[in-house]
């Protein structure tokens, strides 16, 4: 129980008839930052929502710092910051304002805003109406509210839509140094594996409701098998010597052949065996796939 | 009751430079500006009628009183009641409002009180405006007996009796406002309710007390009715008094069932 700062036991959830998740069974790490991924629809936000008390769940099924959230629902809120969805935002108050109603409703300090405005860099804008942010800045002001209670847990739900490269490169650097610096456990849910790879530590993917892979980034790596493509001319004759050889030939296109990578040593003699009859090799190299097919492969199998 | 304070303070703060906010400030001061000009300019008919002071004060503060019972008051609780929510449901902010560490319940008695203080700041407002400008106009035409009588008993009796004969309908639009994020079913409904409200009071329907929004008509009407007698002498608690104060606590409850099942999607 320790161990985790999130847990979810086989948590189902309906709207009415329509299951949106089932049997998930979510462990988030202490300390650790967790991409939690899947599609559009997938049951991201809803999770997230769940996990922040929003919607009900059935009891002993979730778990925050070890404790069942129904029956702790206040002091489990209490050491959490969320930015669920669109970041909920007063549009007639300005930055600066949003942020210290937040701080009258956690009893903090109203200095606290001006602090997290210079963190999120909003500081120009603290005075403008939060409703003339264009959505980055809007983004950059909900990402504000979560941290501004200073919580030990955060929720991220896709933090940098809307955000342009050098926001995105910001926000990624900040949960970085949040968890790495302040020991916070951050979930962050995104339908892009390219942003979740550079920062998680763990990764889970949700599809349809359900949790189809959960381990560290690693482990999800280790999954890719790698592969050999070989670039060459005469391509129909190279690949019938190759099949008659013995190779399994898994893509082909006009120009590349791709093959599984076994070791270096093979990839020597298959380049030796071409080369021997007549073929010009113009490249060979070991490709691994990338997370981004492999998470396309994994949705599209459930 | 910590939660409960926190959770007003941020409506104030919240609301404060909506109109929500400044109607509870402006509608009596431009109502009662209004009568008080409409009086000032009038003033040579009123004084060559020689009316007695306590006479000319109901003449007066009714012209306020009425508009306000019959018409104005119903729309002004339903504006309330839908702004209080509407702040939420424009800015898709319920559910951050709910994921913060506070009951629900403060959080939702907090809006439903922030409303009965903003309907409570506007008509001590207008009671204690129509007392001023009374005693402004007084200095300003002499020839005025506004300074031989002393309306403050009948100024705090109706306008507390307006204010409690409006809870039940705050309580029922409150409700409306909070199912549904659009303007119009609320104020479509709440519409509809004062139209029904006022038919019914005027004919002086058995049942009229029954209706919610009738209320602060009828409520208004049975001071009007003893002011033949002792002005002075009318009760404050009275059926259509109980019945808003009834509709307001059972409503009350039910809108916090509903925000505890309310699904935030």
């Amino acid at each position: 129980m320790g161990k985790y700062a999130i847990e979810t036991v086989g948590l189902n959830f309906n709207f009415g008839n329509q299951v949106i998740v089932k049997d998930l069974s979510l462990q988030v790490p202490k300390g650790s930052i967790y991409g939690f991924l899947g599609p559009n629809g997938a049951g991201k936000t809803t999770t997230i929502k769940i996990l922040l008390n929003l919607l009900k769940s059935p009891s002993d099924q979730v778990f925050i710092f070890g404790k069942e959230i129904n029956s702790n629902r206040i002091a489990t809120l209490k050491r959490i910051g969320a930015l669920v969805e669109q970041p909920a935002i007063y549009g007639h108050l300005t930055g600066k304002e949003n942020l210290i109603n937040r701080c009258i409703l956690l009893g903090i300090k109203k200095t606290k805003a001006d602090e997290m405005l210079s963190l999120v860099g909003l500081t120009e804008a603290a005075n403008k109406k939060a409703s003339k942010y264009s959505l980055g800045m809007k983004q950059r002001l909900g990402i504000a509210q979560a941290l501004i209670s200073d919580p030990e847990l955060l929720l991220l739900d896709e933090p940098t839509n809307g955000l342009d490269p050098n926001g995105i490169i910001e926000v990624r650097n900040l949960m970085i140094d949040l968890a790495t610096k302040h020991q916070k456990t951050i979930l962050v849910s995104s339908h892009l594996l390219a942003e979740i790879e550079r920062t998680a530590t763990h990764v889970g993917i949700i599809n349809k409701g359900q949790l189809l892979f959960q381990g560290t980034i690693n482990e999800l790596h280790l999954l890719s098998k790698p592969m050999l493509e070989i670039e060459v001319d005469k391509i129909e004759s190279a690949s019938s010597l190759l099949t008659k050889s013995g190779y399994e030939i898994i893509a082909k296109t006009d120009r590349i052949i791709t093959i599984p990578f076994t070791s270096s040593q093979k990839s020597g003699e298959l380049n030796t065996l071409l080369i021997q009859n007549g073929f010009t090799v113009s490249s060979l190299y070991q490709q691994r796939k990338d997370l981004e097919n492999l998470f396309l492969d994994i949705t599209k199998t459930n | 009751m910590h939660a409960l304070y926190i959770s007003l303070v941020s409506e104030f703060y919240k609301s404060r430079k909506t109109l929500a906010f400044w109607a509870a400030i402006l509608l009596p001061v431009i109502i009662c500006g209004l009568i008080s000009f409409g009086f000032y300019s009038d003033a040579e008919k009123i004084i060559a009628r020689h009316y007695p002071p306590m006479v000319l004060w109901a003449h007066y503060s009714g012209a306020a009183l009425g508009v306000m019972g019959f018409l104005i008051m119903p729309f002004y609780v339903i504006f309330m009641a839908f702004s209080v929510n509407n702040i939420e449901h424009k800015n898709d902010t319920w559910k951050m409002l709910f994921a913060q560490p506070l009951n629900k319940f403060s959080i939702y008695a907090a809006k439903y009180l922030y409303a009965v203080l903003l309907i409570f700041i506007c008509l001590f407002l207008f009671a204690t405006l129509t007392y001023a400008f009374g005693h402004l106009l007084q200095v300003l035409l002499p020839k005025l007996n506004f300074n031989q009588y002393n309306p403050l008993n009948i100024l705090v009796n109706s306008y507390g009796k307006l204010f409690l004969s409006s809870l039940g309908i705050l309580s029922l639009q409150f409700i409306l406002s909070l199912l549904w994020s659009d303007f119009l079913k609320p104020m479509g409904i709440g519409f509809i309710g004062t139209i029904m409200g006022i038919i019914t009071a005027n004919v002086g329907w058995k049942y009229a007390y029954l209706i919610p929004y009738s209320l602060p008509a009828l409520s208004l009407k049975m001071t009007k009715v003893k002011k033949g007698g002792d002005p002075l002498d009318f009760p404050v608690f009275t059926q259509e008094i109980w019945t808003s104060l009834i509709y307001a606590a059972i409503l009350f409850i039910i809108g916090y069932f509903i925000v505890t099942k309310k699904s935030i999607k």
